[in-house]
């Protein structure tokens, strides 16, 4: 039966994902570095039973420059790393998806894949990871191994660019492939504590993973055994060609940055074709549309609230989301719309924080409750049971059964 | 004033030191486990809380070990949670360094100091292992002798980082709309033997500006490295004498670094057995030595160090007849070598095993045991106290043997003697760990030496 539950993240980032957020925001400028300021937002977005939250991240500084550090002294830079961050928020939330966002270009997958088996460990099953890539030469620079070619964004369609983005999201699909296979290499009953015999683990129900690729071979078996989910959910943002094929090989979710409700029906075509083209065999991506989100009691005002910020701002909004602007009531009515037209639900990136996440879950929720679009509290059950998805049977269980 | 004892606490790993089969023993995963034991360790005012690090299964005759706990949390994760469950407690961390890259591990320390206000520590290792080296991207295999080199150059660049945004760089004024003071925060440049890195760092200052340096390692190398990087050190050294030697040595070569004594403290990782009498103590150690080593256990402890095949001897019976093979590839992967000269331990423990009339399991009880205190609660304050006292530590860090109540009892009964003594804070005075382990203010790496 196909899912037609309303999925509804917030994406959380500073102090909101306008560049002047940090402006007109309530909450003291430096509050991003404090546990404290991501416990109350996801705190917020659990009372109104969101699916989940993710948290920003890269390895570099925020910049409104395509290749590093732009020089500018007026918005926001700065901050922590997004895993630790839902790693601290999780012993203070019970229900809400955490996904933080890693780098896959410079990391290690096996560390990677360890620390969000941890999240979900410490979480009760509740950890998704969204894997991202490092294009800039300025991430490459801070840790001096591999040179990268400057990737011009004017030019997306020239041959080089192409073999590199190509490149770097083979790469990528090389650690996800890598760390979802040490998410299984324990199977669930390993840990078998016969005294009788002496063993602590069954060591026929530990595999190597034997991953073998261009850019990394990893041997296996993890550390950690198999996290509660088995698969903690795996989320891509994604534009485009290439990184739809990326999400629909490798991930539960996608991200997908529709401008209106025609755009969005094309785009779930189009995901739906690229699933089918890569052969993709789980079930069908979640699909969320992401939108920069600023609300007001009135069109007016946060048209106003709008205008004040832009007018503050230095540099463009220059988001890759479609931006929206105006009353919960009206955003609800978008909502419907898009949903109709196919996305399973909607990741908002509240324009200044915590205002515009406040006005999500108390107003905009309830509006989308009363039109019967949106859940009223949490089923028991893990991140992947939230999102409709089964706990995947473990691959070497299966091979070995 | 007396000297004040430093307390921490290892949670129970993944050696055979950790006793699964007992009723008491619970999961080594759950997070519940963790919150137990850190709670316990804060309830009794300790300085830091500590875990290991794994990064492969150990193997041994080419298979998976089996027969000790196996399957541990990421370190890092598991210590970012308990800052949430926690107020005051320090959070240490094994990190290997081999496998890391101090962007990213800078990165992700000083996140931990932020999120727990000033808590973090970090227990710097290294490996030469290629065996560890196979889950990794980087690979791993390194010289022995590079190994400190990476050390000391690692945590330099990673202070480098940690200073790298200026104290005043976040201006933060909205009416003005200057939110830096600069334009250029976090900027770096690194340029070594082992990094050659510049760039930005993404972390503004944290509280503790440097989160507290531990090492393990006993060689040369590693007492300099210590002496030279590190806040504290562990050690294991059984008698009071030894351990007294070891304190004078480490802190001799401070004053080169142009630090002061207190600068760097001695942890000993110690066990604790407490009992109503000696006797009911005494007794319970010898329980819990069998538990530790089972018979299945003592043939494969014989194995790491005589590099063969034993399984078929008898766990009670006499030690082999044959010398170690030094020629062959190690029969135990994923483990440090632990003795220098196998041929030489050998012949010590046939004599010791002769002299004693022990088979293989009581043999290996006897030469694995670590330095512990086993006594009344009363006894083991003493003795811990005298040790600390007469300089052959700073203070110690508990290894229980039991997950997660294993700490209970020493917290109960041991720590109020302490504290009666007036060896043993009754309340934390600080906030930091640095502020618990009376280390000052962090040193600018301007300050410190360059390596060699």
């Amino acid at each position: 039966m196909p899912d037609t539950t309303l999925h509804l993240a917030a994406a959380l980032d500073g102090l909101g994902w306008h560049p002047a957020a940090w402006r007109l925001s309530r909450a003291d400028p430096t509050a991003p570095l404090s546990s404290r300021w991501w416990a109350a937002l996801a705190g917020e977005a659990e009372r109104a039973a969101l699916d989940l939250v993710t948290l920003e991240d890269s390895l570099d500084l925020q910049s409104t420059a395509p290749d590093g550090p732009d020089g500018h002294t007026d918005q926001l830079r700065g901050r922590l790393d997004a895993l630790l961050v839902a790693a601290r928020i999780a012993p203070l939330t019970q229900h809400i998806g955490l996904v933080p966002t890693t780098s896959v270009t410079h990391t290690e997958p096996f560390h990677v894949s360890t620390a969000v088996a941890t999240l979900d460990h410490v979480s009760g099953g509740r950890a998704g990871w969204r894997p991202r890539v490092s294009a800039r030469r300025s991430e490459a620079r801070h840790f001096g191994r591999r040179n990268l070619p400057a990737l011009d964004p004017a030019h997306l369609d020239a041959p080089e660019t192409v073999r590199l983005v190509g490149d770097l999201f083979t790469e990528a699909g090389d650690a996800v492939e890598v760390v979802r296979r040490l998410w299984d290499s324990w199977q669930d009953d390993a840990e078998i504590r016969d005294v009788a015999t002496g063993r602590f683990v069954d060591r026929d129900r530990l595999h190597y993973i034997d991953f073998a690729g261009r850019w990394f071979s990893v041997k296996g078996p993890s550390i950690v055994p198999r996290p509660p989910q088995g698969q903690p959910v795996v989320a891509a943002l994604a534009h485009s060609a290439v990184p739809y094929a990326f999400a629909a090989r490798h991930a539960d979710v996608v991200f997908v940055t529709p401008a209106d409700a025609g755009h969005a029906a094309a785009v779930v075509a189009e995901v739906r074709a690229v699933e089918e083209t890569v052969g993709r065999t789980g079930p069908p991506l979640r699909i969320l549309a992401d939108l920069l989100v600023l609300l007001d009691e009135t069109p007016t005002l946060a048209r106003r609230r709008r205008g004040r910020l832009d007018d503050l701002a230095t540099t463009d909004v220059g988001s890759d989301a479609a931006a929206f602007t105006g009353t919960p009531g009206q955003l609800a009515d978008l909502i419907q719309e898009w949903h109709r037209a196919g996305v399973d639900g909607f990741r908002l990136r509240p324009a200044v924080l915590p205002d515009d996440l406040t006005a999500v879950t108390r107003a905009l929720v309830p509006t989308l409750r009363d039109r019967g679009l949106f859940r009223a509290g949490y089923p028991d059950g893990t991140l992947r049971a939230l999102l409709g998805l089964s706990r995947p049977a473990n691959r070497y269980a299966a091979a070995t059964a | 004033m007396p000297k004040q004892i430093i307390l921490a606490a290892h949670f129970p790993g993944v050696n055979n030191t950790t006793v699964w089969s007992d009723p008491a023993s619970g999961s080594q995963i759950d997070f519940a486990s963790f919150v137990h034991l850190a709670r316990t360790a804060e309830r009794g005012l300790f300085d830091f809380f500590f875990l290991a690090e794994g990064l492969r299964l150990r193997e041994q005759r080419g298979r998976i070990h089996d027969l000790d706990v196996v399957g541990r949390p990421d370190t890092l994760t598991v210590l970012a949670a308990l800052a949430a469950v926690t107020t005051h407690l320090g959070l240490a961390g094994t990190l290997n360094a081999t496998f890391r890259e101090p962007y990213e591990l800078a990165r992700q320390l000083a996140t931990l100091d932020h999120l727990s206000g000033g808590r973090a520590a970090w227990n710097v290792v290294t490996t030469s292992d290629s065996f560890t080296g196979e889950n990794f991207r980087r690979g791993g295999f390194m010289d022995r002798s590079l190994r400190y080199e990476r050390a000391a150059e690692f945590v330099r660049t990673a202070r480098e980082l940690w200073e790298s945004w200026a104290a005043d760089a976040l201006a933060g004024d909205r009416d003005s709309g200057r939110y830096l003071t600069a334009p250029d925060p976090g900027a770096f440049i690194h340029h070594g033997d082992q990094f050659d890195i510049a760039g930005h760092f993404t972390v503004p200052r944290s509280p503790q500006l440097h989160p507290v340096i531990l090492q393990a390692g006993d060689s040369p190398d590693g007492r300099e490295f210590a002496a030279s990087s590190a806040d504290a050190i562990f050690s294991r050294h059984g008698t009071l004498e030894a351990g007294q030697e070891f304190y004078r040595d480490v802190k001799s070569r401070l004053a080169r670094h142009g630090r002061e004594p207190d600068d760097l403290k001695i942890i000993p990782g110690v066990t604790v057995v407490l009992g109503d009498t000696d006797a009911e103590a005494q007794e319970k150690a010898h329980h819990i030595r069998r538990q530790q080593v089972s018979p299945q256990t003592a043939i494969l402890l014989l194995e790491q160090l005589w590099n063969r095949d034993l399984s078929g001897h008898d766990p009670e019976g006499p030690l082999p007849a044959t010398d170690p093979d030094v020629s062959a590839d190690a029969i135990s992967r994923g483990r440090a070598g632990m003795y220098p000269d196998p041929v030489a331990t050998a012949r010590q423990w046939r004599a010791l095993a002769e002299e004693k009339g022990l088979g293989i399991r009581d043999l290996i009880i006897e030469v694995t045991g670590r330095q512990s205190f086993i006594g009344t609660p009363r006894q083991v304050a003493e003795r811990m106290n005298h040790f600390v006292q007469a300089d052959a530590a700073d203070g110690f860090i508990l290894v229980p043997h039991l997950t997660p109540g294993g700490l209970d009892e020493f917290v109960d009964r041991v720590v109020p003697l302490l504290q009666e003594r007036g060896v043993f804070r009754t309340r934390y005075a600080g906030t930091t760990l640095r502020e618990h382990l009376g280390l000052g203010a962090a040193r600018p790496v301007s300050a410190v030496a360059a390596p060699r």
